[in-house]
């Protein structure tokens, strides 16, 4: 099981850190590619909501795929094969948590891949990278040792 | 790899209610972006002598080839002809307009025209849609405008709502134009050109991936700027106590300005210091878009209604050393609840705290010396520190009651025009004092920056790390300052990440963007790109020779001891020469 969770939104400043780290995993800068979102509460006055996907044990989202594109994983949350996705949508409909982003250019959902990565660049541990059920370790320590495997490991 | 759109400059039309893009790699491969566009954009787009509330005066919003890439590449440079000075206008804001802006798939933004009733614009992925903002206009709070923005319009947390209050509305000459609630382009009149224009709001939103030349590459740059931001001592400053940090040293060693500059010392200063505020009223922290040191400090404040017993409300009211400075000490203010009550008010008219605070401070003055009497006053008695006094004077300033706060909608230079008292209209180029007395490096830095402001070339930095120079030394220092700020306002960069983007790390950062330049066209870029903006403000009639000097920065002692004439006119002098 990992994923990402959150710690405590009220520390939230909405620096957007984490959604330009999880564009940048695929080699990009700006926001196009991000599975996270920092929005206002309402204003900025009443603070920030993040939106993520909390990797449901059993989730909706794969259930009204068409193409069997979104697979559930073993332990929570999905794998989207995007060679499967016909583009259709109904997974962004159905998730209650908005947490299924679209890619307009490429017409295909952006989904949270676990990686973690995101966690790595919040300043404020408002969320962390969650892995066999608890915290083993927070964004910031584990911050070297994703770097090597990321820069190595290129993401799609 | 997508090609990036940072070239692609977008025309509106608010009197045909028309629109069009166009490639302008012509500008932004010479030029970056930001600062060295936009002024290229608005020579060619400002006719010349244009009247600042008329249809050939354009505003300009541009961002830079570091937007959306790297962290604290978090402004929009805006520029359009100033109603205050009549001269360049020039005034940067974070929020997230730069990330929308860049987002949007655009890296300039020009609007033109005057629409003969209220609109509000909404630009989605580049394409601009006009709508009616008459149920907008004449609301009496800002805050209001933008609650219901915020819940008609899509793409909330990627997007960027600017709004105009009362003040722009108004066309007072430094209304503000306000964004994401709590940043500003606050200086020099923007807001009343947007209330020029029938403009009530511009609001700019979409999603764009931004290519880079080499993923890994851009990974370490980025992560060795971020480690920066976050964790050195440079940023501390600004995360911790914000910008109010600087009330209390500033107040000690006598650079704080006070009631006017009447004196120089201020016993209530330490109930409005950063640390007090930090202490008793900070509710929330936050930042601009991409930027990890959050230096917005809002503060909460909690009052009760007085008729109704168990009855409170709690505002959120955000405070910054300028605010600090110009609706507190310059005011004699030093009830901290008193002054986040005077901020408030001014939050909600959208109108310029530095400007607003220093109209309020001279038209104190006025009245103590009985050059104006609550005749034109209308009855408020304006005395130091009276802050509910300050406000009602405030709603008379925005309603432009009679002639007299008519005349000081426009500001303390053309005030004094009219009621006198030029000896103390503190304002430098038409634009009111920023909130450092530190000595002739920030006097003569407002003289002769490109934006008569602070933030131009830092002469306040100068004062306390060098003490006085010789005048010739001083210019050259400022001047190299304010050409090295127009890289970091053409890429565009946070001037507090200042300490960060060193020439080399600009450079490595520019190689990921796909734009590579060496430390010596940098470094001519900058010079050229100062050089250009002194050639449209001497089209539009700016001259050295006309800067006027107030008495009052003569006779009041600064830590670097009392200023003479003579000095401060050998310097306008050797800056005159240097642009000439």
């Amino acid at each position: 099981m990992m994923r990402v969770t959150i710690v405590d939104a009220e520390r939230c400043v909405g620096c957007q850190s984490c959604m330009f780290a999880c564009a940048r995993r695929h080699g990009t800068g700006g926001l196009l590619n991000s599975a996270i979102l920092i929005r206002s509460a309402g204003g900025m006055e009443r603070g920030f909501k993040v939106i993520v996907c909390r990797a449901c044990p059993d989730p909706p989202c794969a259930k009204v795929c068409p193409t069997h594109a979104l697979v559930p994983r073993k332990d929570g949350g999905i794998t989207l094969h995007a060679d499967e996705c016909i583009g259709c949508g109904n997974c962004v409909d159905e998730c209650i948590f908005n947490a299924i982003f679209w890619n307009p250019e490429k017409n295909k959902p952006v989904v949270c891949m676990y990686c973690g990565y995101c966690t790595e660049f919040c300043p404020h541990d408002v969320i962390a990278h969650e892995k066999k059920g608890k915290n083993e370790k927070k964004g910031k320590e584990e911050k070297m040792e994703k770097q090597v495997s990321i820069t190595r490991g290129e993401t799609a | 790899m997508t090609k990036d759109s940072l070239s692609q400059v977008l025309y509106v039309d608010v009197s045909k209610k028309d629109f069009y893009t166009r490639d302008r790699s012509d500008l932004f491969d010479q030029y970056m972006g930001g600062s060295g566009v936009a002024i290229q954009l608005l020579s060619e787009e400002c006719t010349k002598n244009a009247e600042p509330f008329s249809p050939d005066n354009p505003i300009v919003f541009a961002v830079g080839p570091l937007t959306g890439l790297f962290p604290l590449a978090s402004k929009v440079v805006a520029m359009f002809k100033s109603p205050l000075t009549g001269n360049l206008g020039e005034s940067h804001a974070g929020g997230r307009s730069a990330i929308a802006l860049r987002s949007s798939g655009l890296g300039a933004l020009v609007i033109k025209g005057v629409s003969s009733t209220p609109i509000y614009l909404s630009i989605r992925n580049g394409e601009v849609h006009f709508n009616d903002a008459s149920a907008l206009w004449g609301m009496e709070s800002i805050y209001t405008v933008g609650r219901v923005l915020r819940e008609n319009e899509p793409g909330s947390g990627m997007r960027t709502i600017m709004r105009i209050g009362k003040a722009g509305e108004q066309c007072i000459n430094y209304a503000g134009l306000t964004t994401e609630t709590y940043r500003h382009f606050g200086r020099l009149g923007l807001g009343a050109i947007f209330g020029s224009k029938k403009l009530k709001a511009l609001i700019i939103s979409g999603q764009n991936s931004i290519p880079v030349t080499d993923k890994k590459r851009y990974r370490n740059i980025y992560d060795e700027i971020y480690t920066h931001a976050t964790q050195s001592e440079l940023m501390k400053k600004y995360h911790d106590l914000g910008t109010a940090v600087n009330v209390k040293s500033l107040s000690e060693i006598k650079g704080l300005p006070i009631k006017n500059l009447q004196t120089s010392t201020f016993q209530e200063a330490e109930h409005i210091t950063g640390e007090t505020l930090a202490s008793q009223y900070l509710g929330r922290r936050i930042a601009c878009a991409h930027c990890p040191v959050a230096c917005i400090h809002i503060a909460a404040l909690r009052v009760p209604y007085e008729r109704e017993k168990y009855f409170y409300k709690t505002t959120m009211i955000p405070y910054d050393y300028e605010l600090i400075y110009a609706l507190g000490s310059m005011l004699g203010i030093g009830d901290p609840e008193g002054m986040l009550k005077l901020i408030e008010q001014v939050e909600a008219y959208g109108v310029d705290a530095m400007s607003m605070g220093v109209c309020l401070a001279y038209a104190t003055e006025l009245f103590q010396k009985g050059m104006i009497s609550e005749k034109e006053t209308l009855g408020i008695s304006l005395q130091w520190g009276d802050w509910t006094s300050y406000i009602h004077a405030l709603r008379n300033v925005m309603a432009r009651n009679n002639e007299f706060y008519d005349t000081l909608a426009k500001g303390v230079q053309q005030a004094s025009s009219v009621y006198g008292g030029k000896a103390f209209a503190l304002s430098f180029g038409g634009n009111e004092m920023p909130g450092y007395t530190t000595g002739p490096g920030a006097y003569v830095g407002y003289l002769i920056g490109a934006r008569h402001s602070h933030l131009d070339n830092a002469g306040y930095s100068v004062d306390q790390k060098q003490g006085t120079l010789l005048p010739q030394q001083l210019i050259e220092t400022l001047i190299s300052e304010e050409e090295w700020r127009q890289i970091l306002s053409s890429l565009v960069v946070c001037f507090f990440a200042r300490g960060i983007y060193s020439p080399e790390v600009v450079q490595k950062c520019l190689i990921c963007a796909g734009m590579e330049r060496d430390a010596d066209a940098l470094s001519f870029l900058g010079k050229t790109i100062l050089q250009e903006k002194f050639a449209f403000k001497k089209r539009e009639g700016f001259s050295f020779d006309t800067l006027n000097i107030p008495q009052r920065i003569l006779d009041i002692e600064t830590p670097q001891g009392k200023i003479s004439r003579e000095y401060l006119e050998e310097c306008i002098h050797e800056a005159a020469e240097y642009y000439r």
